[in-house]
Order: structure tokens, then C-alpha cells, then sequence
């Protein structure tokens, strides 16, 4: 049985064509069932993103079922298959399974270690579990690549450093103060991204938030949305002691906030730091101001350095990721190549004989027989070894061709307590790669 | 090999161990080294207090009469100080540092000459082992000073001049690092001042002077006036930071000559020389 990965991505379409072949996320019940009916294709889940469309399947015959979901992809979006064709990729075997980990880690994703992907794919799972289009393969394989993604989250740093802006602006803040709880923020203006920003600071437990505004009623009405306190525009100087991260986007022309004010300030609080994120163009804090003891000053060209930073550390922690990912694949295989139904009827035949002789030798151990006693008894045994597993065997034999054979080859193996075999040694997996 | 010398061994493998481990946690960013790295401490401190009881027990006094005791104390001190501090900042960038400067101290102290001669009888005191513990473990909370004040100039540096290196995601916050830099401080400098008194009731009982302003002397008060006036900045007029981490690593660069400068290049009662000669 092989594992089947057909789709597109941010890597190779652009959002025109992204945007074609995407999946109503409300109505999966039709694709997947179209999906399912292709005959090369015995399993499959449709995850469909703003960055990627991609069909996992199972299937016999590889080759065939790649074709098959080309072109359903196009068929169903009604495209002509030239129109995509360029844009997509199809892998099988080891490079499929590695891809689908791969993306479930967010190693494929446009910001390496963004976390929505995760949740993307176990919503795309749970459409193909509710429609009965998921079969043992792709459950057990979603569930490695949910357990893989989740290794990689706690044992690698991949999404500790923040990639947005005003994220980024949150993050500086620990590396300043370390514990924000006490803290006081006060926004000057207002914004998109200093409201957003804000909100990221509230969310991380900040102690106060006062707002100021030219126009006052603006700063009321925002303070009253963040459960805080507006300050006139005309006296916020004044309270800036007691504030330790300060946020500012106006639309004023000059400096609202000059570096003798602010060496004033810093006196005031007795050299307890500051941390001052200016996002206005032009700019509102003069930027002298990161020249005096305990002040950091970052504008949005500065935090837009940290986000580049953080990405290149992420990168760095993905070959980690990558390393457990190759660990999982050798774990994965494993499991897969034990469907293989030769084995499993070799194995079968294996436990049984090894059960009938220890039980013969210790009867014949007791009675004593002679010869021909011995013989009788090895020949019942024999047959009866031979009789019992008749009917499981033409059935293994026949499941290579059943739509459900992989159940039954598991069902045994569970059943018997079969060792599964090494995976190491080649043939296993080439065995799940190519033997179908 | 006697025994001490296997304990002594012993316990250089567990600090050279944690090392590499807090190495691997802090550099390759492995959680399980650092975790084991603090009990691989714990258990060099272990080895080194039996040596030292034993050691005790052996010669009848207290064991830091030579460069190689005492070295292997103070590297013991160090251990036990971050192992102290460790409770509640459970840094290991700290135990990094702390575990290296163990080493160091650990391999200054093995090649060191540990020759036991006839022992000066004014060693014979209790004030002694007072002094000399007073002074380590004090000398050791500045070390974690020094630690965090370096460490702290270099992320302050990062952080103003935004420009990251690897060190910045490695390295803990600005707050954190002061507050080490201020609990080091709180720590060292009773202890400083308990060791400078004890020393000088100890020169009273044996020599009858209290003082005698011999170059170690002198230089531990110096220094203790550089750790004074940065525990008074911060007391009363709100240093922090940046000039706090200065101010601690100054302090340190002081105490280390007047802890190996001393002894190696002036001369006086304090040398090592001085505590095998008749006292004068």
C-alpha cells in the first residue's frame, strides 16, 4: 500500500491559482467523496488552506491514482488540467509520508513554525473521519503526523520567537522586564498596529494601560475598550514616570516625545528601564532617546530586524525538526510494511509451528510414546496446525485486492501477537514503497 | 592515589560533566542535560565536603593553608553559592558559567604545589576557618555578580544596538540578571564584611594588632568600599543596570587580585610562604 500526496502549495502556484482549487471548507462532503470513487484510490483527506490544496490518498497503483487525482483536482474545480498542471507535485512512498510530516510540523509553511497549520490538517482529518473517507492508513498516519508535529513543537525552539511585529514588540518587553504583570503601558495615539500590539501586551497579563489622544474622547473611548484610563494630551508627559512601556503611533509631524524629557523621565524613576516602540512614520520619539541608560528604543524598521532574526533562528531550529522527522519516518515504516501480506501469512505460519512443536515435546516429554505414537501425534498436530489456519490465509491472500485488507491484516497481526519486522533492513522499506 | 586525591578527581569529572552539560542545554538547547547538569553539581559539592571533612579530620586544620586547598575551596564555594542561587533563578546560562569557572579554578588548584609543611601555629584558631569561609563563599556571590553583570552588559548591548547573535535567545532577561546582580550583592558583601572581621579578630588574638595594612589587606578594603559604594548606589540612589553591572565587575576584577595578586606578587603575611614561617 502506498501513501499518496497530491496538491499545490505557496511554494509553486501563485494565490490566483491558489485560490481556484481551494475546498469550501463547509462543503467537503462531495470532494471527498468524488475523491474516494476514483478506483486506484482507497483512502483519502483533502486539506485545503489559503496556501496550500493538497489531496492525501492510499492506493495500490501509485501511478494510475497520481493521474486520477490530477485530474480530479482540475475536473472538480472545473480547470483544465493544463491550467494547474505546472503547479503541482505529486510524491509517493517515503517522500509523501515526509512531506505530510513535514507540513503538519510547519516546516512547509510560508512562516516556518506558524502554529494555525497544525489545526488546519485535524480539521481537513476530521472532515475525511465524519465522511468515512479516511481508512486505517491515513487514521493511524494523520495520528503519527499530529504526534510528530507536536515532538517537534516541545523538543525544538521552532516557534518561540515571535514573527510578527507586534509580537515581536511583546517579546522585547520579557527580554527587558521579564515578568510584565506589573507593568504600565501607555499608548500615545492610535493605530492599527498599536491597538494590536496592545492587545498582545493586555492578553500577557500587562498591570495598566493609560491612553492618550489629541482628540480626547478618542483616547475614552479606546481606554474603555482596554479597561483602562485616558490622560489628556496636554499633561501625558507628566505621567510618563510612572509608565514602562510606552507605544506610539501619532500622525504628528515632529517629535512628541524629545530626549532631554525623556532623560528627565528615567531620572524620576530612578533608572528603572523603559521600553519605547514608536511605530509612527515620521517618526514620534526622537531617536537619541536609545542613547540614555535603561531605554530602548525600537521603531518599526527595528522591530521589523527582530521578526527577520527570529525567522532565521526558527530556520535553524527546523533541521532539528527535520532530523525527528527522519527518526518518525523509520518508525512509521515500520508499522506500514507489517500490512504487507506475504509476511504476515510467513509470520502467521511461523507462530503457529513454533507453538505446535513446544506443545508436542513436552506431550511426548510425559507419555513416553513410541515411534509410532510420536509420529501420529506430530501428524495431528500438524494437520490440525494446517486446517486451522486455511481459511485465514486464503483470506490474507485475497486482501491484497479487498478494499478493506489492510484491516484484516492488522486484525491478524494484533490478533497473534506477530513481531513486526525490522525496519531497518531494506526490504522493508521497499517493501511499502514500491511492491504494490 | 590517596583518597584525597581520588576525591579531588572525583569531583573536577562532576564539574567538568555539568559543564558539558549546561553547554549542550544552553548551546544545542537541550532540556534534559540541564536538568541533570544542577544534580551532576550537587553531587562534585557532595564528593568535595567529604574530601574537605576527611582532609580536616587528617591534618587537624582546616584545609586552605596552600594555593592548591585553597583554590579547590573556592571552586567549591562557587558550587555551592550557584547551587544556592539556582533554588530560585534556576538559570543555566548561570550554571553554565558558574560550572566552567569551577573547572578552571578546579585545574588552577591541581597543578598548584599542595606540598603540607609544618602548619604556622597561628593557623591553630578558630577564627580561621571563620575567616576563610566568610571570605570564599562572600568571594563566590561576587563571582555570580561578575557573572551577570557580564552577561547582562552583553545583552544590554543587543538589545540597544538591535542587533542579535545567537547569545540573545540563549540569554535571560535584563530584569533578571540585575536582580542576580542585586542578590549577589546582598549576599556578598555581609559576608565580605563578616570575613574582614573575623580576619581581624583573628590577626588580634594571635599578633595583637587588629590591622596591619599588609597588601591584602589593603586591597580587600579597597574592594570592599567598591562593593560598598555600589550597594549604597543602589540602596539610596537608584543605580541599576548597565553601571551596576560595571560596578560588580570592577568589584571583581579587584577581589581577584586581591585573592591571586596578593598572594602571587606582593608579599606579606596573607602568601602562603607567610603561614609556614615563624610569625613575626
Amino acid at each position: 500500500m502506498n501513501i499518496l500526496v497530491v496538491g499545490l502549495s505557496h511554494n509553486t502556484a501563485p494565490v490566483e491559482i491558489r485560490e481556484k482549487v481551494a475546498f469550501s471548507p463547509t462543503a467537503m462532503a462531495e470532494p471527498l467523496q468524488q475523491m474516494l470513487a476514483l478506483d486506484a484510490v482507497n483512502e483519502g483527506i483533502i486539506v485545503s488552506t489559503c496556501n496550500r490544496v493538497e489531496l492525501y490518498a492510499t492506493s495500490r497503483e501509485p501511478e494510475r491514482a497520481i493521474i486520477q487525482l490530477q485530474h480530479f483536482l482540475a475536473d472538480f474545480h472545473k480547470l483544465s488540467f493544463e491550467r494547474i498542471e505546472e503547479h503541482l507535485y505529486d510524491l509517493h512512498g517515503e517522500d509523501a509520508i515526509r512531506h505530510v510530516l513535514r507540513v503538519a510540523a510547519s516546516l512547509d509553511s510560508m512562516i516556518i513554525g506558524e502554529p494555525q497549520i497544525l489545526g488546519q490538517i485535524k480539521t481537513a482529518y476530521g472532515y475525511a473521519s465524519e465522511f468515512k473517507t479516511a481508512g486505517l492508513i491515513l487514521n493511524r498516519f494523520m495520528h503519527k503526523a499530529f504526534s510528530v508535529a507536536k515532538r517537534v513543537r516541545t523538543e525544538t525552539a521552532i516557534a518561540s520567537n515571535a514573527v510578527s511585529v507586534s509580537f515581536a514588540a511583546v517579546e522585547l518587553a520579557r527580554k527587558i522586564f521579564s515578568n510584565l504583570e506589573d507593568k504600565t503601558v501607555m499608548l500615545i495615539g492610535a493605530g492599527e498596529m498599536c491597538e494590536l500590539a496592545a492587545r498582545h501586551f493586555i492578553n500577557n497579563g500587562i498591570a495598566e494601560v493609560l491612553v492618550t489622544n489629541r482628540t480626547f474622547s478618542r483616547a475614552e473611548k479606546l481606554a474603555a475598550e482596554f479597561n483602562g484610563r485616558a490622560v489628556s494630551f496636554e499633561n501625558f508627559r507628566d505621567q510618563l514616570h510612572q509608565v514602562d512601556i510606552v507605544l506610539s503611533s501619532t500622525g504628528a509631524p515632529d517629535y512628541v516625545l524629545e530626549a532631554k524629557k525623556l532623560s528627565e523621565v528615567i531620572r524620576l524613576r530612578r533608572n528603572k528601564p523603559m521600553f519605547l516602540i514608536d511605530i509612527a512614520v515620521p517618526r514620534d520619539i526622537d531617536p537619541k532617546a536609545n542613547k540614555i541608560d535603561n531605554i530602548y528604543l525600537y521603531d518599526v524598521d527595528d522591530l521589523q530586524g527582530v521578526v527577520q532574526a527570529n525567522l532565521k533562528e526558527r530556520k535553524k531550529e527546523a533541521d532539528k525538526a527535520e532530523a525527528i522527522i527522519n527518526e518518525e519516518i523509520v518508525q512509521f515504516y515500520r508499522w506500514l510494511s507489517t500490512l504487507e501480506v506475504k509476511p504476515t501469512i510467513v509470520a502467521l505460519r511461523r507462530k503457529l509451528e513454533e507453538l505446535r512443536q513446544t506443545e508436542v515435546k513436552k506431550t511426548l516429554a510425559n507419555l513416553s510414546a513410541d515411534d509410532k505414537t510420536a509420529k501420529s501425534i506430530d501428524a495431528l498436530t500438524r494437520a490440525l496446525v494446517n486446517k486451522i489456519l486455511h481459511q485465514p490465509t486464503s483470506i490474507l491472500k485475497d486482501a491484497q485486492n479487498s478494499e478493506d485488507g489492510d484491516a484484516y491484516i492488522d486484525a491478524v497481526r494484533t490478533l497473534f501477537d506477530l513481531p513486526v519486522p525490522v525496519a531497518d533492513d531494506s526490504t522493508a522499506t521497499d517493501g511499502a514503497g514500491q511492491k504494490d | 592515589m590517596s583518597i584525597h586525591i581520588i576525591l579531588f578527581k572525583s569531583a573536577l569529572l562532576c564539574y567538568l560533566a555539568a559543564t558539558v552539560l549546561y553547554l549542550l542545554h544552553v548551546v544545542a538547547r537541550k532540556e534534559k542535560p540541564g536538568k541533570i547538569a544542577r544534580w551532576v553539581l550537587l553531587g562534585g559539592a557532595l564528593v568535595q565536603l567529604v574530601s574537605f571533612v576527611l582532609r580536616f579530620a587528617q591534618v587537624g586544620h582546616t584545609p586552605v593553608t596552600n594555593m592548591h586547598e585553597s583554590l579547590s575551596f573556592f571552586a567549591w564555594c562557587l558550587v555551592v553559592i550557584f547551587l544556592f542561587f539556582d533554588l530560585r533563578y534556576r538559570l543555566s546560562v548561570m550554571g553554565a558559567f558558574s560550572s566552567v569557572l569551577a573547572v578552571i579554578t578546579m585545574l588552577g588548584s591541581g597543578i598548584a604545589p599542595r606540598a603540607v609543611e609544618p602548619l604556622n601555629p597561628a593557623l591553630n584558631s578558630w577564627w580561621f576557618p571563620l575567616h576563610v569561609t566568610f571570605a570564599f563563599l562572600g568571594n563566590a556571590a561576587f563571582a555570580m555578580a561578575f557573572g551577570a553583570g557580564v552577561m547582562y552588559l552583553l545583552q544590554d548591548r543587543m538589545l540597544k544596538s538591535k542587533r542579535f547573535s545567537a547569545l540573545y535567545y540563549r540569554l535571560p532577561s535584563l530584569d533578571t540578571l540585575d536582580s542576580i546582580n542585586y542578590r549577589a550583592l546582598t549576599f556578598g558583601f555581609p559576608l565580605m564584611t563578616l570575613g574582614i572581621i573575623s580576619g581581624a579578630a583573628w590577626a588580634e588574638s594571635v599578633w595583637g594588632t587588629y590591622w596591619s595594612w599588609d597588601p591584602k589587606e589593603t586591597w580587600a578594603l579597597m574592594t570592599w568600599f567598591v562593593y560598598a559604594a555600589l550597594l549604597h548606589g543602589r540602596l539610596s540612589i537608584g543605580w541599576r543596570g548597565r553601571r551596576a553591572a560595571i560596578f560588580a565587575i570592577i568589584g571583581f576584577i579587584c577581589l581577584l587580585f586581591t585573592f591571586l595578586g596578593a598572594n602571587l606578587l606582593l608579599n606579606g603575611m596573607h602568601t602562603f610562604e607567610a603561614f609556614q614561617s615563624t610569625p613575626y
